[in-house]
């Protein structure tokens, strides 16, 4: 085999290089168990942003002569809930919510905790030592019960149970963030881009940022799952969403008591909030694996 | 000719968790267009004293005194944007190893530009066309498609040649190469030495060239400054220092050397390891390891023998040659 592709070495001519996101994409798309979460995600994400038009049942209609119906019932294709209302339209509808308090405060938490981890990582030192021992602190709670506290002291809501949940996310994404800047910043390059007149501000911008930008993201892109769950957590704990308002976590909650009596539709909400975090896990996993071209 | 670096008494101290002197007492001049080579074994402060010149070192953990011009500018009192500026415009540096020092993320084109950019003030696509421009003068076949390469998409030769793109670009007046040709193999050792040459004439710009490589000094450097324990030794002419070595340690890296040796017979070796750094050298350093060493090269430092206009050998056997 080399005998072959050895003369092909000696051509000089440079491939036509695709840029770096381009290659990962690819690299993504070859993998399949990655194509395949990144589709159902993509289905239900779909789903809930076009639900109005999706022609399912209203929500929020309930009917008390057909409640608890079982799944595969004419009309009722995944039955209905303990007031009677499609068990279809609210686990599409309550993906809106779901997935928004999944995706927007790990969003909001990568923002916030790679700028300090970036600062405390780059500058070392004193403000190194003030940023990640304040960071230390959120550590000593469990995130489920930091969560629970933050969101019981703003109060009930969906915009507190994001606030809590992306200060909950900060101190993880800021721990990570610092320790691939150590990594990076005593890198060859970085002081090659002194030696070539940068200033810190552009090295924190343009190689620090590009260098540690890829492995946080993937690990935000892991965190998503656990935000969902720990919403679901708040909402079934009456700490997030209110009723009538669908949400997965919420739906779990009032549909507890029918466990007994239709424990398959009882367990709808749960299999969404299961399959949209493994999806998220797998996708993560392979975006790890489609970005570590360069090693 | 005009010195366009002068350095003199340079000590550069690090303290932290233990104290290393790693400069010691070091003076050294480089004329407009000429290359010198800074010759010395691991940890002998070459890289050091290379590092001082452009003010790498980290500032908390580094003492440096004595003074360093470069062109007019003293280097040590520079505020940091006139700092900024000197860095890759009036000297620039290039590294031992090119896969680490070129950024993974970047492409070699947008590594080239973003330096012209910041040091001439030029619009993007100038800056691109100047990077091209830098990538054939390196001599990198197919410029314009290697501008959009990812330095690991190249080879250890090819990046060399982008890194040294990289630092001519904004044509400095000094190049400071640290070991380049270290991590590459032979055959490509040789081109970038040549290639280093040739633009080094063309550019007109003076060289520093740290080596561990007497071979590799040969083929580049005008005059060599011999660094032993933080300190030079010997500082001549290439010619002098090949053919007529005053200092033991230098003789005895020649005797190491496989040149001129006979096949089948043992090639010499100093006996002996360099002394630890911690503190500052008060006598010779070298005396330890030196076969012709007198009382008092224990007893104080060596004297600082000038034996030609460019020859200063800093040793008690150097007196009987001046």
């Amino acid at each position: 085999m080399s005998a072959i592709s050895e003369p092909a070495l000696q051509v000089p001519a440079a491939p036509k290089s695709n840029g770096y996101w381009t290659t990962v994409g690819r690299r993504l798309l070859r993998d399949k168990l990655s194509v395949l979460c990144g589709s159902i995600l993509l289905a239900i994400l779909l789903a809930a942003l076009f639900a109005p038009w999706l022609g399912v049942a209203d929500p929020y209609q309930g009917s008390m002569i057909r409640r608890l119906r079982p799944v595969g019932t004419p009309n009722y294709i995944l039955g209905t809930d303990e007031l009677g209302r499609d068990m279809l339209a609210r686990l599409i509808y309550g993906g809106r919510l779901s997935l928004l308090t999944g995706i927007l405060p790990v969003f909001l938490a990568f923002i916030v905790g790679t700028t300090l981890g970036l600062i405390a990582g780059y500058a070392g030192g004193k403000l190194n030592t003030i940023i990640m021992r304040t960071v230390d602190v959120f550590f000593a709670f469990p995130s489920v019960l930091l969560a629970i506290a933050i969101s019981g002291a703003l109060g009930a809501g969906i915009l507190n149970s994001i606030v809590s949940l992306t200060i909950v996310f900060i101190p993880q994404i800021t721990r990570v963030a610092e320790s691939v800047t150590t990594g990076v910043r005593n890198r060859d390059f970085v002081e090659a881009a002194r030696a070539s007149g940068a200033d810190t501000l552009t090295i924190m911008r343009v190689h620090m940022l590009g260098n540690v930008l890829g492995p946080i993201f993937v690990y935000a892109t892991g965190l998503i799952s656990v935000s969902m769950i720990l919403a679901s957590g708040l909402s079934f704990l009456g700490l997030g969403t209110k009723p009538p308002e669908p949400e997965w976590g919420l739906m779990l909650n009032t549909l507890r008591t029918a466990i007994y009596a239709n424990p398959v539709v009882a367990a709808l909400p749960g299999v969404m909030i299961f399959a949209v975090s493994i999806c998220f896990n797998l996708l993560s996993d392979g975006l790890r694996s489609a970005m570590d071209i360069r090693n | 000719m005009t010195n366009i670096v002068e350095v003199r008494n340079l000590h550069v101290r690090f303290s932290g968790e233990r104290t290393v002197h790693a400069v010691n007492d070091v003076s050294l001049s480089v004329a407009e267009g000429e290359v010198l080579g800074l010759l010395g074994e691991s940890g002998s402060g070459k890289s050091v004293t290379l590092r001082a010149l452009l003010r790498l070192l980290p500032k908390a953990r580094t003492t440096i005194s004595g003074t360093i011009k470069v062109a007019g500018q003293d280097v040590l009192a520079l505020g940091e944007q006139k700092l900024s500026a000197f860095r890759g415009q009036t000297a620039s540096m290039i590294f031992q190893e090119p896969g680490l020092a070129l950024d993974p993320v970047y492409t070699i084109g947008d590594q080239i530009a973003e330096s012209v950019v910041r040091h001439k003030g030029v619009s993007k696509s100038d800056a691109m066309a100047r990077a091209l421009q830098m990538l054939d003068v390196v001599r990198i076949p197919s410029a314009k498609r290697r501008l959009e390469s990812y330095p690991h998409e190249m080879s250890g030769g090819m990046r060399q040649r982008a890194m040294i793109a990289l630092a001519l670009a904004c044509e400095p007046k000094v190049l400071l190469a640290d070991e380049p040709t270290t991590a590459l193999d032979a055959t490509v050792q040789i081109q970038i030495l040549l290639l280093l040459r040739e633009l080094q004439r063309e550019f007109g710009m003076s060289v520093i060239f740290v080596t561990h490589d007497i071979g590799v000094a040969i083929e580049i450097c005008d005059r060599v400054a011999v660094m032993y324990a933080g300190q030079i030794v010997e500082t001549g002419t290439m010619r002098e220092i090949v053919r007529s070595p005053l200092h033991p340690y230098p003789k005895g890296l020649l005797a190491s050397t496989v040149h001129g040796a006979e096949r089948g017979s043992r090639l010499g070796t100093i006996p002996g390891a360099p002394p630890s750094l911690s503190t500052a050298p008060d006598s010779c350093s070298f005396a330890p390891r030196c076969s012709n060493a007198q009382p008092r090269c224990v007893e104080q430092l060596p004297p600082t023998v000038q034996i030609g206009p460019e020859r200063i050998v800093r040793c008690v056997l150097a007196e009987s040659a001046a």
